[in-house]
C-alpha cells in the first residue's frame, strides 16, 4: 500500500515537473533585468521552502516521538531531516550559480545564505549523530532532543544573522510583499514547481520510511540471534 | 499497612523543591571542580590550547595594525569555543569511570539539577580559562580590554552561560557514543553561532572606546535570549536526555 | 501486604526488540527476591528499569506506587550495579558526603563518617580511592548504597567478585535492612547463596517470567530443581 503511494506521488510529481519545465523554459520570456539565468529562482525558491517546511515538519514528528514512543515517528521525522537536508542543499547550489552569474561570485555572506548554511550544518550533524547510536530505541530519543534543539535554534540563527548583515535580493513572493514585484505567471510557476517538490520529496520519504523499517528489522532480528 | 516503611525518612526531608534542586545542582557542580582542581584535565588542556592558539594567531596578521583591535572579539571568542569543547568533552566522561553516572542517576538527585550542575562546572571552568588568556591576549596584541570592566564582565558571564548549558546537553547526549569527542564539536558549533555572533559583536564594542549604548543592547539581549531558551529546553527535555 | 514493587505487563524494547516480554510481577514490601537466569535473560534490564535508569515502553512498572523514574522513587532506592559508582579523584568521605547531600540528606557529614565507621574506612577516609585496594573500593560501594537508608535495594549480582570481607559486610547490611522492613531484590548466578537468603524467588528466561514463587524448602536441597522444572529445555 506504502509503496503504491510513493509510487503515485512520484508519478504525480513527474508529471507536474514536467509541465512546469514546459512552461518554464518554452512558454515564460527571459527576465528583463536578468536574462534567461532568472529560471533558477523556480528550483531556488521552492527548495528553499521544501527543506524548511521539512525541518518543522521533523519537528513535530519529534515531539509526537517523545510523547508517544512509537518508533514510526523517528523513523518518518529521520526521513524528512535527511530528504530536507538534500532539499537544502538544492537550494543553496542554484543560489550559488545565480550569485555567479549575476554578482560575479559563488558566495556572500548574507544573512540568508549564511542561515540557509547554518541550518545544514545541524542537521548534518543530526543525521551523522544517528549513525553513531546503534540501539534505535536511544537513538530515537536522542536525535528527538537533538531535533527539537536544532528547530528552535534554526529560529535565533535567522533572527541574528539577519541583525548581523543582509544583501541578499528582497522577498520576491507576494505573500511577503504584498505583490508588485513580479509577473503574476512567474509567481505562478514557483508555486507549481513548489508542489511539483513537495510530491517528490513525500515520495523520498516514503521510500527512505521503508528503509528504516527494514533497517529496525534487521537490527532486532540481529538481537534475537545474539540472544539464542 | 501503614508500614510501607519509609526508613530513611528520619533524614531524608524533602526541602522546598526549587531551593532543593539548586543545592543539588551545587553539589554536582562543586563535586567537578574539586575533581578539576585535583586532576587539573580539562583547564590545563584548555589553558595551554587556547595560549597555544593565540600564539599562532601572531602569525596570521599584523599584530601591530589598528585592525587587531576590530577582530580581537572574533580572535577570543574562536578560541574560548574551541577550548570550551576540550571542557565539555570531559563533563559527563567525567561520571563513566566505575559507572559513577548510573550511580548519580539512580540517587534522588533530579536529572535537571545534573544537567544545571554540570552546566556551573562548565561555566567556572570556561570562565577561567577566559580570564588566563583575556591577561595574555591583552599582552600579546597590545588591547585594552579593562575599559569597560562591568559591561565585560557581564557580556562574557552571559556569554560563557550560553555556551556551557549547550555544552552540558551535548556532553549528555552524546557520553555513551561512538566517537564522542569528534561528535560534540560537530553538533554544538553550528548551534552555537548566533550565541558566538553576539558575543563577538559586543566583545568588540566594549574594546573600543566609545560603545554605542544601542548595539550593547541588541546583542546583550540576544544573549539573553538564547541563554533563556536554551536553558529552559534543557531543563524540559533533561529526563529524555538522562537515560540510559 | 503492599507491593513494594510492581511490574504489570511491563515491555522493553531495543528497537523491535524485545527484551523484556509481557513481564507482570510483584515483590512484596519487606521480602527478598533472587532473580535468576542466564546471561542476558533480562535481569540487569529489569533491575535498570526498576531503578529509573533505564525506560520501559509498555506497561505499568511501579516502586512504591511511584514511577521509578520519579525523584519520589528514586529516594527510596539503593542501586547497586557490576560498577562501584564512587570517584577514583575524591578521597572516600568526599565520596560519601556527596552521595548524601545528592540524596538530599541533612547532616550528611555525620552520616559519612558514622558509615565510614561501619565499612572500616574511617582510617583511611582521606585518602583518594584511586589509592584503595579492591577490598576498600567495594566496601565504600556499599557504604554509598545503604547510606541512604533505602526502603528498596537492588542490587546486580552482589557477591560476584567481592572478596571474603565485603561479602560478610554485605549479608550483615542484608540482614538489618530486611530487619527494618526493607526490600530487596537482586540478580545472581549462584543458586546456593540465592537460596539462603531469599524469601522469593522469579526465575526470567528470553526477557519472560517462567517461574514466581517463595522460596521452597526442597529448592535448598536441590537447587538446580527450579531451572530443570521451569526452564523452557528447548530455547537453549
Amino acid at each position: 500500500m506504502r509503496e503504491k503511494i510513493a509510487i503515485g506521488l512520484a508519478i504525480a510529481a513527474a508529471g507536474l515537473l514536467a509541465y512546469d519545465l514546459y512552461q518554464i523554459f518554452l512558454v515564460l520570456p527571459d527576465e528583463a533585468m536578468q536574462g534567461a539565468i532568472y529560471r533558477i529562482i523556480f528550483f531556488h525558491v521552492p527548495a528553499a521552502i521544501t527543506g524548511m517546511i521539512g525541518y518543522f515538519v521533523a519537528l513535530t514528528l519529534s515531539v509526537l516521538y517523545l510523547s508517544s514512543g512509537k518508533l514510526r515517528w523517528d523513523s518518518l521525522a529521520a526521513s524528512v531531516v535527511e530528504v530536507s537536508v538534500i532539499f537544502s542543499v538544492v537550494n543553496i547550489v542554484t543560489g550559488s550559480i545565480w550569485a555567479r552569474v549575476i554578482w560575479g561570485i559563488w558566495w556572500t555572506w548574507d544573512y540568508r545564505l549564511t542561515s540557509a548554511l547554518v541550518c545544514v550544518l545541524i542537521f548534518s550533524g543530526y543525521l551523522m549523530m544517528r549513525r553513531a547510536i546503534d540501539e534505535p530505541t536511544q537513538r530515537a530519543r536522542l536525535s528527538s532532543a537533538l531535533c527539537i534543539f536544532g528547530c528552535v535554534d534554526v529560529v535565533i540563527v535567522w533572527k541574528s544573522i539577519e541583525w548581523f548583515r543582509n544583501n541578499h535580493p528582497g522577498p520576491v513572493l507576494s505573500i511577503r510583499t504584498g505583490g508588485g514585484t513580479i509577473d503574476p505567471a512567474m509567481e505562478r510557476m514557483i508555486y507549481f514547481n513548489l508542489i511539483a517538490l513537495l510530491l517528490m520529496a513525500a515520495a523520498l520519504v516514503l521510500v527512505r520510511t521503508r528503509q528504516e523499517a527494514t533497517a529496525r528489522e534487521i537490527d532486532s532480528l540481529r538481537r534475537l540471534a545474539n540472544a539464542a | 499497612m501503614p508500614g510501607v516503611q519509609t526508613p530513611g525518612s528520619s533524614h531524608v526531608r524533602p526541602l522546598p523543591a526549587m531551593i532543593g534542586s539548586v543545592r543539588q545542582a551545587l553539589s554536582v557542580a562543586r563535586k567537578d571542580l574539586a575533581i578539576e582542581l585535583r586532576t587539573k584535565e580539562s583547564l590545563n588542556a584548555a589553558g595551554a590550547f587556547a595560549i597555544a592558539i593565540l600564539l599562532l594567531l601572531s602569525f596570521v596578521f599584523d599584530v601591530t595594525s589598528e585592525e587587531t583591535r576590530n577582530i580581537a572579539g572574533g580572535l577570543l571568542w574562536l578560541v574560548f569555543a574551541f577550548a570550551g569543547a576540550l571542557v565539555f568533552n570531559r563533563g559527563f566522561a567525567r561520571e563513566l569511570p566505575n559507572e559513577c553516572l548510573d550511580a548519580l542517576l539512580a540517587s534522588p538527585l533530579s536529572r535537571a539539577s545534573l544537567l544545571i550542575g554540570k552546566a556551573i562546572a562548565n561555566l567556572a571552568m570556561l570562565l577561567v580559562v577566559e580570564f588566563v588568556s583575556l591577561i595574555v591576549f591583552g599582552i600579546f596584541y597590545d588591547i585594552r580590554w579593562w575599559l569597560h570592566p562591568g559591561e565585560l564582565a557581564a557580556a562574557f558571564v552571559l556569554a560563557t552561560w550560553g555556551i556551557s548549558v549547550v555544552g552540558a546537553v551535548f556532553g549528555a547526549l552524546t557520553v555513551n557514543l561512538r566517537l564522542r569527542e569528534l561528535m560534540l564539536p560537530v553538533i554544538i558549533y553550528p548551534l552555537l553561532i548566533p550565541l558566538l555572533i553576539a558575543a563577538i559583536e559586543i566583545t568588540n564594542l566594549l574594546f573600543s572606546a566609545q560603545p554605542s549604548q544601542a548595539d550593547q543592547l541588541l546583542w546583550g539581549r540576544l544573549l539573553i535570549v538564547f541563554d533563556v531558551v536554551f536553558t529552559a529546553l534543557a531543563l524540559l527535555l533533561a529526563d529524555t536526555i538522562l537515560i540510559t | 501486604m503492599p507491593d513494594a514493587i510492581a511490574l504489570e505487563h511491563a515491555w522493553k524494547f531495543y528497537g523491535d526488540y524485545a527484551a523484556l516480554r509481557d513481564l507482570t510481577l510483584r515483590v512484596d514490601a519487606g521480602s527478598c527476591c533472587a532473580l535468576l537466569g542466564r546471561n542476558g535473560a533480562g535481569k540487569t534490564t529489569l533491575l535498570r528499569i526498576l531503578a529509573g535508569l533505564s525506560p520501559f515502553q509498555r506497561g505499568r512498572v511501579t516502586v512504591f506506587g511511584q514511577s521509578p523514574n520519579s525523584e519520589k522513587a528514586r529516594e527510596q532506592v539503593g542501586f547497586l550495579g557490576h560498577g562501584i559508582g564512587v570517584y577514583e579523584d575524591l578521597s572516600a568521605r568526599e565520596n560519601l558526603h556527596f552521595f548524601a547531600r545528592v540524596a538530599g540528606i541533612r547532616n550528611s557529614n555525620t552520616i559519612a563518617n558514622d558509615w565510614l565507621d561501619r565499612v572500616g574506612l574511617a582510617r583511611v577516609a582521606a585518602m583518594p580511592v584511586r589509592q584503595f585496594s579492591r577490598g576498600m573500593r567495594q566496601r565504600l560501594a556499599l557504604a554509598r548504597t545503604f547510606l541512604h537508608t533505602p526502603g528498596v535495594l537492588l542490587l546486580d549480582e552482589p557477591f560476584t567478585s567481592l572478596d571474603d570481607r565485603a561479602i560478610t559486610m554485605l549479608s550483615d547490611l542484608l540482614t538489618e535492612a530486611r530487619q527494618r522492613g526493607a526490600t530487596i531484590v537482586f540478580s545472581t548466578h549462584q543458586l546456593r547463596e540465592a537460596f539462603a537468603i531469599a524469601s522469593h524467588v522469579a526465575l526470567i528466561e528470553n526477557g519472560r517470567l517462567c517461574y514466581t514463587g517463595e522460596r521452597t524448602p526442597e529448592m535448598l536441597d536441590d537447587p538446580a530443581l527450579l531451572y530443570r522444572r521451569y526452564m523452557d529445555a528447548g530455547a537453549a
